[in-house]
This record gives C-alpha cells, sequence and structure tokens, in this order.
C-alpha cells in the first residue's frame, strides 16, 4: 500500500503553504502534520512530504533527521519524558527517573514490549519553577514525586485497559 | 533587609482572570495601546522605546529601540518580524507564562512593532514541546481574525498584519536568533554568520526584527504608561520591570515581577522564601544555565545587565538557579556540560569538539577517575571553545566551567583526591 494524506490532512498542509513565502518554510510544519497522521517519520514519510511539498526528497531529509522530536523510529503510546538538567536534577528528578523505570520497566531510551510506553531523559522543559517536570505526550506534570510518576503510570495502564486503542499522537496523556 | 517590591503589570497570574479569552483581556484595557500608537504614529512608538530603554529579555539584553531603529525604512523587499519563543535556556521559565496564560498581551506587542516597522506578516517561532501552548497562542490569534484585531484592516485601521505560529521540532540552539531563522526557513538550526544582522538581511533575505516574548509583552505597557513611567520602574539606561524565575533550593520557586535593580539576594530570600531546609547557600546561576555561577558572597547585587557585569556574570534571562549547601557542584556542572555537548550544533569545531571534550573531563572527575592535572586540562579544553565559534553558544558552554572550577575548585580536587564523589552520602534538600 502506498502511503497518502488523508483529506483532512492535505486541506491542512494548503493552509500551511498560504503561510510561507517558500514552500521549503512549510517543511516543518507539515512534517507535524505527518507525524500526527502517521506516528512516525519514516524515509517513506519523508518521501511523500517531498512529493507534496514538490521539494528533493534530500532536503527533507536533511531536515526532518536534524530534529530531535520528529520519531524516525516508533515511540510508544505514552511518550514520559523527565527533565534532568540543573533546576530538576536540584530537586531530584533522578528520584522520578528511578521510580518511572520501575514502574514501567524499562531504562531511559527505551520502549516498552508492548509498545505502550517509551521513557526518555529530556533537557530544560521551560517548567523550571515547577520541576521535576514530566511531559507525556502533550501534557506536562510539574511537581513531579516518584509516588505521584508511579500513579500515573498506574493510572495509564488502566486507561487503557479501560478503552480501546486511539491513533497514537490522538492521545493527551 | 529591604522589601522587595513586586509589581503586576506583566504577571497577572494572581488576579482569577482568564486572559486567553479575549473578552477578558480587552475588558483589562487590552488592545488599547494598538489605538494609541496608532494617533501617535511609527516614529514616535520607535521614539518611545528608545527612551523606555527597554533591554531585549532573551538573554543579550540589547536596547530592542536601538534594533527597532536598525531596520531599513525604505525598502521594496517585505519585513518581518519573527518572536523568539522557543524558551529553552536551563533555569528559564518564564515566556511560557505569555505563551500559556497571557497570549494577547505578546500579540498586542506584536501589532505595536509591526505598525511602527511598517511589517506585514508575523511569525511566532514556539518550541515544539510547548503542544498546549502552540493551541492557545493560536487560539488567541483566531480571536484575533474573527474580531478585527489582526487581518486586511488591523482594529479598522489601514494596517494590514497576518500572524502566525511556526512550531520548533526540538533543538535548543534554534533558540539563537539566526538558527532560529533557518529553522524557519524550513533547514536545519543551524546558526548564520553575523553580519550581516538579522535587521537587514533575515527571515527569507529580508530585514526582520526577532525580539524575546518578554521583550514584546513590555510594548504594549510602554505605549500605554509612556517611556518616563517604565523607565522609572528600572533604572537608568535598563528600564521596567522583569519576571525574575527563581529555581531550584528554595522554598518557593516561581516567577516574580520586580523593577530593573532589585536586589537578588533580597528576592532569593524574600519573595523565593529562603533556602530550602534552612541551609546555607552555595551557589547561585544568576541568569539561566550559561551565566558565570557565584558564591554566596557575590549575590548582593542589583538585577541589571551592568550589576551582573560587576561581578563577572550575566544577567542573562533573569532565571536564578539557587544551589544550597552540601550539593556537589561537580555534578551540578556535569548536567550543564552535558547539555552544551547535546546541543552544539556541530558546524565549529572548537564548540562541536570541546564541548564533548569537557563532558568527558567532568564526567572522570565525578567518577573519581581523574587526575589533578586534568583539572587544568578541563580549564585549557573550556578555555578555547569561545571566541572563535559562530554563534554565541560556544561561550555558554565555556563560561559555567571556568566560573565553576575557579570558585569551587577544592571540590573539584577533593573528588580526585578521594577517588569518589564526596558528596554522595549527602542528600540534596527535601521539599
Ligand atoms: C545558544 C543560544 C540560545 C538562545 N536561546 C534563546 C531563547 O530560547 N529565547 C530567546 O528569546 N533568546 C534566545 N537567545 C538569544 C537570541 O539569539 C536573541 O538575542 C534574542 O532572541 C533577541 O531578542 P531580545 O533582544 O528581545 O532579547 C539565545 C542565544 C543563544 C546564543
Ligand atoms: S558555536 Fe556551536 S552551536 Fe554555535 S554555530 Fe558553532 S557549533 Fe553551532
Ligand atoms: S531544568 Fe527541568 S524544566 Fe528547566
Amino acid at each position: 500500500m502506498t502511503l497518502a494524506f488523508s483529506d483532512e490532512s492535505d486541506e491542512e498542509i494548503a493552509r500551511i503553504m498560504k503561510r510561507y513565502p517558500t514552500r521549503l518554510a512549510a517543511l516543518i510544519p507539515t512534517l507535524w502534520v505527518a507525524q500526527h497522521e502517521f506516528g512516525t517519520v519514516t524515509r517513506e514519510v519523508m518521501e511523500l512530504v517531498a512529493t507534496r511539498l514538490d521539494l528533493p526528497t534530500a532536503k527533507v531529509i536533511t531536515t526532518a533527521t536534524f530534529y530531535t522530536m520528529f520519531n524516525k523510529k516508533p515511540v510508544g503510546r505514552f511518550h514520559v519524558q523527565v527533565c534532568k538538567n540543573i533546576s530538576c536534577y536540584l530537586r531530584r528528578s533522578d528520584d522520578v527517573t528511578a521510580a518511572l523505570k520501575d514502574a514501567i520497566g524499562v531504562g531511559p531510551g527505551e520502549t516498552t514490549a508492548d509498545g505502550l510506553f517509551t521513557l526518555s531523559e529530556v533537557e530544560c522543559l521551560a517548567a523550571c519553577g515547577r520541576a521535576p517536570a514530566v511531559q507525556v505526550n502533550k501534557t506536562y506534570h510539574e511537581w513531579a514525586t516518584p509516588e505521584g510518576m508511579r500513579q500515573l503510570v498506574a493510572d495509564l495502564r488502566a486507561s487503557v485497559n479501560a478503552a480501546p486503542m486511539p491513533p497514537p499522537e490522538a492521545h493527551d496523556g | 533587609m529591604a522589601e522587595v517590591k513586586t509589581y503586576n503589570y506583566l504577571l497577572r497570574q494572581d488576579d482569577g482572570k482568564d486572559y486567553r479569552e479575549l473578552g477578558e483581556y480587552r475588558a483589562a484595557g487590552g488592545y488599547k495601546a494598538v489605538l494609541k500608537a496608532v494617533r501617535l504614529g511609527p516614529d514616535a512608538v520607535i521614539a518611545e522605546m528608545k527612551k523606555a530603554s527597554v533591554r531585549g529579555r532573551g538573554g543579550a539584553g540589547f536596547p530592542a529601540g536601538i534594533k527597532w531603529g536598525f531596520v531599513p525604512k525604505e525598502t521594496d523587499k517585505p519585513k518581518y518580524l519573527v518572536v523568539n519563543a522557543d524558551e529553552g535556556e536551563p533555569g528559564t521559565f518564564k515566556d511560557n507564562y505569555f505563551l500559556s496564560h497571557d497570549p494577547h498581551r505578546l500579540i498586542e506587542g506584536c501589532i505595536i512593532c509591526s505598525m511602527a516597522l511598517g511589517i506585514e506578516t508575523c511569525y511566532i517561532y514556539i518550541r515544539g514541546e510547548f503542544f498546549e501552548q502552540i493551541d492557545t497562542v493560536t487560539r488567541a490569534i483566531e480571536q484575533c481574525y474573527e474580531a478585527g484585531i489582526l487581518g486586511e484592516s488591523v482594529m479598522r485601521t489601514d494596517q494590514k498584519l497576518d500572524v502566525y505560529v511556526h512550531p520548533g521540532a526540538g533543538a535548543y540552539i534554534c533558540g539563537e536568533e539566526t538558527a532560529l531563522l533557518e529553522s524557519l526557513e524550513g533547514k536545519p538550526g543551524q546558526p548564520r554568520l553575523k553580519p550581516p544582522f538579522p535587521a537587514v538581511v533575515g527571515a527569507f533575505g529580508c530585514p526582520t526584527v526577532i525580539n524575546n516574548v518578554e521583550t514584546l509583552a513590555t510594548v504594549p505597557l510602554i505605549v500605554e504608561h509612556g517611556a518616563d513611567w517604565f523607565v522609572g520602574l528600572g533604572v537608568e539606561r535598563d528600564g521596567g520591570s522583569r519576571i525574575c524565575g527563581v529555581s531550584g533550593h528554595v522554598n518557593n520557586p516561581g516567577l516574580f515581577e520586580v523593577g530593573v535593580g532589585a536586589n537578588m539576594r533580597d528576592i532569593i530570600y524574600e519573595l523565593a522564601g529562603g533556602v530550602s531546609e534552612g541551609r546555607e547557600i552555595k551557589a547561585v546561576i544568576p541568569g539561566g544555565s550559561s551565566c558565570p555561577v557565584l558564591t554566596k558572597d557575590e549575590i548582593d547585587v542589583p538585577l541589571t545587565v551592568e550589576g551582573l557585569k560587576e561581578v563577572d556574570s550575566m544577567l542573562g534571562t533573569c532565571g536564578i538557579i539557587v544551589i544550597a549547601e552540601g550539593t556537589c557542584v561537580v555534578k551540578c556542572l556535569q548536567r550543564i556540560s552535558h547539555f552544551y555537548a547535546h546541543e552544539s550544533c556541530g558546524q565549529c569545531t572548537p564548540c562541536r569538539e570541546g564541548t564533548g571534550w569537557v563532558a568527558r573531563i567532568i564526567d572522570n572527575i565525578e567518577a573519581g577517575r581523574a587526575k589533578m592535572s586534568d583539572l587544568d586540562l578541563l580549564l585549557d579544553v573550556a578555555d578555547s571553545i569561545g571566541g572563535n565559534t559562530i554563534c554565541a553558544l560556544g561561550d555558554a558552554a565555556e563560561l559555567p566551567v571556568l566560573s565553576f572550577v575557579s570558585k569551587f575548585r577544592e571540590d573539584f580536587a577533593e573528588h580526585i583526591r578521594q577517588g569518589c564523589c564526596p558528596f554522595d552520602d549527602q542528600p540534596l534538600p527535601r521539599h
């Protein structure tokens, strides 16, 4: 099956292109649309984006690979990201990471076998005044504690058992 | 101890109103400054901005009015306003406030700036992690289009203005203004050589103003109350109030709006509630992680660009990070150095190689695997990073190393002598 954008995404991309004087400038927002629809930005997705924006595939690859938020490989349905930078470190983010590792069952940079959780350590999330900061998919969890994070993981697990699987990006954690 | 005066001109988090709603924002006087700016006319607005001596709140502290003055008046090219909302310097979390709670204040600042400089297109570059903030700002922009505040005719004037959100995608270096422009143009975020400066050759090769979120948020206040009032909140040549963030080992971390020139020690003890567990201060990083660290004897300083220069540090973003007694400063520097190594864009050899090397030496010291001579090697390598690079990330990586090692040399030496971290059995404060 060849990859194609949904009508909705296609319209969104058309709107994005109108905002900029060049097609290249539409690339990063379009990659977001693609990631939203397909979950990952694989080589195939990059080619689709290149065709849609009428750009050389090499340009798309150069940009897509520079930015860490474009997922080159699948991430779990819940992407749990703990800030490890200075302000969070001072307020014991390492304890939060340890608790999450224990509750989720994998270490930073890894995804659980069931595809439910990916754990990452990330740099400053600009929430330093409410440290430690954790981001799960799109949502911030501030003043994180080891106990609170264990509970969160349990709640996320329970929410999956209660509801059928939505597409990856659509979920808000 | 003097009492620190706080304000709620910029920071209105405690008055129970939802300023994300256009109605609430207008009810509190919002968008009136746009009409006043129309009456004043572009030249008078730029003159007020110069007189207000508002220094850029994004870190470098360049006077905003002067920057606006660099944009050529007569040009056949379009001009752009680009908002730097890529906030990512560790210890800095103030722009997040406007994007989350008061987006119209930013938009109003953008409108006034655009009118003054004849700009018809504005891009707000928001870091990719800020999903909810991107939605909030996007919604505020939509409200403005519906209300005739943006679009073909801004508030029934002959000014046309389009404002768009441009999402980033997870690269700290895109906060550097020319990397941000590259990223806006769809390319990897690799800083450009300056000159030419963005005011002349910026986005898409056209004249461009780049300002920080908080800088633009001050603009409606300056127009509404006048430059003299604004200057009066701060000090000469560094006007206004600004938002200072305090994080780390304090009892009441958070954002505080203070006049430029407020005393840093008082902010820490009075506003931020003093140090956790009643401990002493060991070190303070005054303005985001790239600023040279201070000891507890050096923090009795006014928060001004000049005041921090006096103690060989920088005001940066006013993001104060407090480190309590009993904390391992080697571990602190380790976090900071790994950050800069990770975020180096790799264009310049001293930065690409040096930042990684520095991080590895610090790893060795922390793990007790280093020799005494490694301390001088560390200083040597760090010293060779800054100055010879395309952008200031090189300096940002170098300065913390030089200041931490020179001010806390004994802590570093003790790791080497003992062959382990002497702080491992001293827990960080509990909160
Ligand atoms: C490595 C690096 C990162 C930066 N990150 C930011 C940032 O996240 N936000 C910001 O406003 N300025 C940042 N700056 C400063 C910008 O280059 C620029 O000076 C600023 O956006 C100008 O706005 P202002 O004059 O209103 O402060 C950074 C600079 C460097 C060298
Ligand atoms: S100093 Fe570092 S981050 Fe800046 S351009 Fe050079 S390599 Fe890139
Ligand atoms: S250091 Fe963790 S959010 Fe800033």
